[in-house]
């Protein structure tokens, strides 16, 4: 069976560069840009824990699991 | 943002006023999942709040939504439950609110056992005020109002609403998200007052007082710190010291308001109210 992998997407318009999904996400998905704002790094490491979209308070993250394996 | 913030939020409101790394927007978010879970439809919930950071929650939910006086919350809450029993009514009060000045509004609806469910956002500071501290400051902690640290040991609000005799209690923060959500589903579902305590942070006006440095220590000070239900009986009193215990705490029926007065007003209009 394929490895499951994720879209994970951050919106630089709301995000208030809290760096919570950036401190629990446990694969290290994200990095930061000069705003301190959180980007995507490597989507390939996502688990799809889904943390960071639990935890951030401006609902700022999607993740969602790629169709096509 | 998922779909489940586009159904229940107001989106021309957001982006939201609180700062950054709040808890109060992960608590949000908790509650309309636990709606979505309930399966509840908008106009069949109230959501009522009294006044701070917590209070704004009203007006970002697209719910029946009422954002009221200071402490009052839980008045104007059963005032809506008692003309409309079919609402789902559920409060959001700050600290603040609940232990301060609407201290004796939390302890007698707790008494009456109305069929509201009581959301504390506990972050243990005035926060929107400028910091000062509250109730549930912990002892030697700084607040604005507290530059040498604060001689008041702090309120244990679930014990309180335990011993007012709350039928409901439960407790978790806002770290434990998804535990959050189950709780304010066993909350709303159960008959009688329900009160959830949630321990939540304020970066600005607590953490960066008291040597915390982001909100993510806030949230890993909350981790390290609770200790769920089933954990805790296992756990030697001293290790407990400093810690605090989430999960249900108290769960049991009690005649609920709401239902004993309509039995009253029937047992009038028949004219027998003197029969024992």
């Amino acid at each position: 069976m394929a490895k499951k992998t994720f879209m994970v997407e951050v919106n630089r318009k709301t995000c208030k560069a809290c760096g919570i999904c950036i401190a629990f996400c446990p694969v290290s998905v994200f990095t930061t840009d000069h705003d301190d704002k959180a980007v995507v790094d490597k989507p390939e490491r996502c688990t799809g824990c889904r943390q960071c979209e639990l935890l951030c308070p401006d609902y700022c993250i999607r993740v969602e699991e790629n169709s096509n394996g | 943002m998922g779909a489940i913030h586009e159904k229940y939020l107001r989106m021309d409101k957001l982006p939201h006023i609180w700062c950054p790394g709040c808890g109060n927007g992960i608590i949000m978010s908790s509650f309309i999942r636990a709606i979505e879970k309930l399966g509840y439809e908008k106009d069949e919930v109230a959501a009522v709040s009294g006044i701070g950071c917590s209070g704004r929650i009203t007006g970002y939910m697209d719910f029946n939504t009422l954002h009221t006086t200071h402490g009052r919350a839980l008045v104007f809450a059963t005032g809506i439950k008692m003309a409309n029993p079919g609402l789902k009514v559920f409060v959001f009060m700050g600290d603040g609110d609940a232990a301060a000045i609407g201290g004796n509004h939390l302890i007698h609806s707790c008494r009456r056992n109305i069929d509201i469910t009581a959301i504390i956002f506990n972050n243990h500071i005035y926060g929107m005020t400028g910091g000062q501290f509250s109730p549930t400051t912990f002892r030697n902690k700084y607040a604005t109002t507290a530059p040498y640290g604060t001689t008041d040991p702090d309120f244990d609000l679930v014990n309180l609403c335990i011993g007012a005799g709350a039928s409901y209690v439960a407790r978790s923060t806002s770290y434990h998200a998804k535990m959050l959500t189950d709780l304010f589903v066993a909350g709303a579902l159960h008959k009688g007052f329900a009160v959830i305590e949630v321990i939540t942070h304020c970066p600005v006006n607590f953490g960066r007082r008291n040597e915390f440095d982001t909100p993510a220590d806030m949230l890993r000070w909350q981790k390290d710190h609770a200790v769920r239900t089933a954990k805790a009986d296992m756990v030697p009193m001293e290790e407990m010291e400093g810690k605090f215990v989430i999960g249900e705490l108290i769960k049991k029926e009690k005649p609920e308001y709401v239902e004993e007065y309509d039995r009253l007003i029937e047992t009038v209009r028949k004219g027998d109210a003197h029969r024992e």
